[in-house]
């Protein structure tokens, strides 16, 4: 299996420390207020709450009744009532009067690389509304890190988001003592999701990725149904490096995972079978030290086993090899025509919302923009097949770029020239343009060429012995969010991509940190311990590819990401069908 | 199994390579089902212990996670008695707060050092500062000092939870300075905070005139007010931008809160005057007649007493279903209907410029749903000028079989769509789909496939037709010696 052993690797940082921190501060919390009382959660912060504490302490600080915010009115016994809520306006509004205390909450570890800010709404409400509210929780997520961890040598970054959230993380450092201690990370890189649309778009074919487009791991947890456990009842299971079996598996291409997974079976049954034969005192041994572990990777083994099962199931009967096939071309600007027809139907047919969606955004970005016939076409059949109220739907996504009309005639010069006069003009035309300017041009075509995203095809592709980050997209395309990151850390900075980061709209930065003088910089691990913010969500492909990245490079990533995301999640956040 | 001679090579092809596809027709799909198998079948002693198995309650959540207990708190309180609880008033705070605190304020407080015992000692004061309340000392507290701060300082304030006051910032130019600082350091929730105080301290003609001029916090503005249902407000805001389609968007959106179908019906008539762009105005005109044919077909269909309306009870009410979505119902319980009628298949094709495919597409779909065969031919027939009848279809056939395959059409009928298949491999996959032996067995044929003929042969039942048929195939071309091209012939002259 290609990811399973990490030579030469550096350790990573121990991230349970974040979540001994949380759970004190929130027993803190509660002790400010003696006596009993009702607790009142946000629902979604009970998930994250799950993992770093549990009904018993609460108990234990005399929580006697446990609730979920609802924004109706209360109904509680209590003298105290107690409020874990996220700083939203309408949440505030609803629990008026009231003393309040920041329970500071920011990083969730997922995984031993995967730490998570839990705020999904920041993709909408920063990159669709242009609400930088949550801007200065990344900054003070990156000072947690750099206050427990240590500090770095050197920031990349690119995005708007991504410049704000450096300068309110400089800032919060500014403020308070720096801590000169022994650093943690060499690097850290800020990246915003929408430098980089293509890759959350596309269908997931590594195992995570598969699993989570399917079943939707929540907060690092999955539910498997009953089609997966082969029994009545459904089985929630944390997916994450303490599972052996999906450990080994989490980042292989699909089509790996069933030889995988029947090799294993081999061996388990081999396992089971040395008890043949064996005199009492050899049975005794066999179930003292091993028949436990045996009965874990069993159990382990039939879920990974039901869960591919049911997976290929669920893509067999949704023509998934039609649908990978479009992307493909799509991500190869060939045979556009027919990649057109294809999504018509799929709309025609009234088949999957979220994918017709998603299809049409692809093909939307990968063209630069619609024909204009074809815009208001698939538009047309869009609304006829989902609902108009839809309309909305399709102005937010205007609004972002991601499904746009070309305009008559338009080349990058005049764009370029039309840029040139907005500056100089100030009427209110200006300023009505300047509003939706959040939308950019994705160039897609002209990025993929230039850093070789997409491999020639023809050429064969094995995806056993993966030769690039491509293979967590079948060795169609590498994800361009993960092309970047390798490109800025080889050449140490932006120069020589000034054409790349031209094309993708430019807030590039690079700033040297305070404590890179320090001596033996090379020898450390620490020195080879990246840290990647997504600012509007990250993928598990695009993990999969960055574990990928680190291994060829003996380095290791950590991923921090304000929501582990997908395509759905991602086109839902711009839906406006319902109320 | 006997090899081939030699000189059989030369007449059969070598079959395709098959690279890996999602299709549990799969060979390592296969493997992975024996697997499934061999783990399910050892045996392990049955005295499970479950400890490192989770218990999970009825919803899922594990027992005992705070999600499962709020759930199960939640319920238990149902059951009780509710009215001696005692309520809390719910009327917003924010707005009858004054302009003292910001947003961030009610989320933050100031440090109050040493009060930290049960971290680890790996952390300092500094980097771990504890947030003790501020807001529960008196709201009067600190102002005195407080009241003669520079924007920036405010600012800086405001950011951390600390004591500060808006009130003395009194000219417009004074308050423009403040919007301006909290933009320049980026917090979204210290900017709201200051146009929440703008909002009520300035007109809003004047408000609007210099938002204008400033993107980011009229982001923010347009956000806030959003969020607020401040919807009269926003409406104006966009009006005096210009932006008039957004605004126009923005009214039609209402329609969603609108739960009574008939006043849902006239506020969408209502939106018909609205500055849309010609696309969207063409689109909400259609939404509006779509209810409106949909309430006069409802009122219509729910007392209906026709065969078909027992046979298959509708299961739900057709309002505020997309356009195909109505077209399909029409097509399934008022085909035939003449076009005069609106609940007609024809009416709602015209009214709604529904294209050719997208017509035959949903018809199909529910023609071959009621198993009306006759119906689904029909759809594809024409007539050439001889008066013989061939199939046409603006959808390729292969799409055609898939549809009629899901709506469990016998073989049969799916045998003589896969025929029609224009591409070779589409045809072949699908036929091996579908199980149409025939067709697979000819394609195989006609491709000298000699391999996948004897693969194929021991998928079927042994002494069915189609296993008789490829041995006879098989047979035919062993015995044969003839060149290549009357070889070929002659198995066609055979079957």
């Amino acid at each position: 299996m290609a990811h399973t052993e990490w030579k030469d690797a550096p350790g990573l940082p121990d991230f349970s420390l974040l979540k001994r921190l949380a759970r004190d501060q929130l027993i803190f919390l509660l002790e400010q207020l003696p006596g009993k009382k009702d607790l009142f959660i946000d629902a979604d912060l009970m998930s994250p709450l799950d993992r770093i504490a549990n009904v018993t302490i609460l108990k234990q600080h005399e929580v006697d009744k446990l609730y979920k915010v609802e924004l109706k009115p209360i109904v509680s016994s209590s003298d105290q009532l107690c409020f874990l809520i996220r700083p939203r306006i309408q949440t505030v509004k609803w629990i008026s009067d009231v003393t309040t205390d920041e329970w500071n909450f920011y990083i969730l570890p997922l995984d031993d690389d995967i730490l998570s800010l839990e705020l999904p709404e920041f993709f909408r409400d920063n990159f669709l509304e242009g609400d930088q509210r949550w801007v200065t929780t990344a900054g003070s997520a990156l000072r947690l890190l750099q206050s427990v961890y240590g500090s770095f040598s050197k920031v990349y970054g690119i995005g708007r988001c991504a410049k704000m959230v450096y300068e309110s993380w400089r800032e919060l450092m500014e403020d308070g003592e720096q801590r000169t201690r022994q650093p943690e990370f060499a690097k850290v890189f800020l990246v915003d999701r929408d430098v980089d649309f293509v890759t959350p778009l596309c269908s997931q074919v590594v195992y995570e990725g598969l699993v989570d487009d399917l079943f939707r791991i929540k907060c690092g947890s999955v539910e498997f149904g009953p089609d997966v456990t082969s029994s009545d009842k459904s089985i929630k299971v944390m997916l994450n490096s303490q599972d052996k079996v999906f450990s080994e598996i989490r980042n292989e291409h699909f089509s790996n995972v069933f030889g995988f997974l029947s090799q294993k079976a081999k061996n388990l049954q081999t396992a089971y079978d040395k008890r043949r034969g064996m005199d009492i005192q050899q049975m005794k041994a066999f179930v003292a030290d091993e028949l436990k572990g045996l009965k874990q990777e069993h159990r382990l083994l039939s879920l990974h086993i039901g869960a591919s099962e049911s997976m290929m199931k669920k893509k067999t009967k949704q023509d998934f090899q039609e649908l990978l096939k479009t992307e493909h071309s799509l991500l190869e600007g060939f045979e556009i025509r027919e990649c057109i027809t294809y999504i018509e139907e799929h709309i025609n047919r009234q088949v999957s919302m979220i994918d017709s969606l998603r299809l049409l955004c692809l093909l939307s970005i990968t063209e630069n923009g619609l024909l204009s016939k074809d815009y208001r076409s698939l538009k047309a059949q869009y609304l006829q097949s989902y609902g108009i109220e839809h309309l909305l739907t399709f102005a937010n996504l205007r609004q972002l770029g991601l499904l746009e009309e070309q305009q008559a005639g338009e080349t990058l010069t005049v764009m370029e020239s039309k840029v040139g006069k907005l500056v100089n003009d100030k009427t209110v035309g200006k300023l009505t343009d300047a509003f939706s300017s959040l939308a950019k041009k994705s160039n897609f075509r002209a990025l993929s060429k230039r850093l070789a995203l997409v491999p020639k095809s023809g050429e064969e592709y094995d995806l056993r012995v993966p030769r690039d980050m491509a293979y967590v997209f079948s060795g169609a395309y590498i994800p361009l969010s993960c092309k970047l990151i390798e490109q800025v850390l080889e050449r140490d900075g932006w120069t020589g991509m000034e054409e790349v980061t031209r094309m993708l709209n430019g807030q590039e930065f690079a700033v040297t940190g305070g404590s890179s003088s320090s001596e033996a910089r090379s020898k450390t691990d620490a020195q080879r311990i990246v840290l990647v913010m997504f600012l509007g969500g990250c993928t598990f492909s695009e993990i999969s590819a960055l574990r990928f990245l680190g291994k060829e490079r003996g380095c290791r990533f950590i991923v921090v990401t304000t929501a582990i995301t997908n395509s759905s999640r991602l086109l839902e956040a711009l839906l406006d069908n319902s109320a | 199994m006997t090899r081939a001679k030699p000189e059989d090579d030369e007449y059969w092809n070598s079959s395709k390579f098959k690279a890996f596809t999602f299709d549990d027709e799969d060979d390592e799909f296969s493997q992975l089902k024996e697997s499934k198998r061999a783990v399910n079948s050892i045996l392990v002693d049955e005295d499970e212990d479950e400890d490192d198995v989770e218990r999970v309650s009825w919803s899922g959540e594990p027992v005992g996670s705070i999600s499962w207990s709020v759930k199960e708190t939640a319920s238990s309180i149902r059951s009780g008695s509710e009215q001696s609880f005692p309520k809390i008033d719910t009327t917003p705070s924010l707005s009858k707060q004054g302009s003292g605190y910001s947003l961030s304020s009610l989320f933050k407080a100031k440090s109050k050092p040493g009060a930290f015992q049960s971290f680890s000692e790996s952390f300092s004061d500094t980097s771990f500062r504890t947030y003790a309340p501020e807001l529960r000392k008196p709201k009067s507290d600190g102002k005195d000092f407080v009241s003669d701060l520079s924007p920036e300082e405010t600012v800086r304030r405001m950011q951390k939870g600390r004591p500060f006051s808006l009130e003395k910032f009194r000219s417009l130019q004074d308050k423009l300075l403040l919007l301006d600082e909290a933009v320049a350091v980026y917090d979204g929730n210290v900017i709201t905070a200051v146009l929440i105080f703008l909002k009520k301290s300035l007109s809003k003609e004047i408000l609007f005139r210099e938002l204008m001029a400033r993107d980011v916090a009229l982001r923010h503005y347009v956000h806030y007010l959003k969020e607020m249902g401040e919807q009269k407000l926003l409406v104006e805001l966009l009006k005096a931008l210009g932006r008039t389609e957004d605004m126009a968007l923005m009214h039609y959106k209402e329609h969603l809160n609108i739960k009574d179908e008939g006043r849902r019906r006239d506020f969408l008539k209502s939106c018909l005057s609205l500055p849309f762009s010609q696309d969207d105005a063409t689109h909400v005109q259609d939404h509006y007649t779509l209810l409106e044919r949909q309430i006069i077909i409802e009122a219509s269909d729910k007392k209906a007493d026709a065969e078909i309306f027992k046979k298959f009870p509708r299961k739900a009410s057709i309002l505020n279903m997309p356009i195909i979505t109505t077209l399909y119902y029409s097509c399934f319980y008022h085909y035939g209907e003449s076009e005069g009628t609106f609940s007609s298949p024809s009416n709602i094709r015209k009214t709604f410029r529904i294209s050719e495919k997208q017509y035959i597409l949903t018809a199909l779909g529910a023609r071959a749903k009621l198993k009306s065969w006759f119906d689904v031919d029909s759809l594809f027939n024409t007539k050439n000028w001889l008066g013989y009848t061939k199939k046409k279809s603006p959808i390729g056939f292969h799409r055609v079989v898939d549809i009629l395959h899901k709506n469990s059409a016998p073989v049969q009928v799916l045998q003589e769509y896969v025929n029609l298949i224009d591409d070779p491999d589409l045809k072949l996959s699908g036929a091996l789909k579908y199980k149409c032996h025939d067709v697979v067995i000819n394609t195989y044929r006609d491709l000298k496939d000699r391999q996948q003929l004897i693969v194929y042969r021991e998928k079927l039942e042994r002494d069915s037709p189609e296993y008789r048929k490829i041995q006879e195939l098989l047979n035919n071309v062993v015995r044969g010696r003839e060149p290549l091209l009357l070889s070929h012939f002659l198995i066609h002259s055979v079957v």
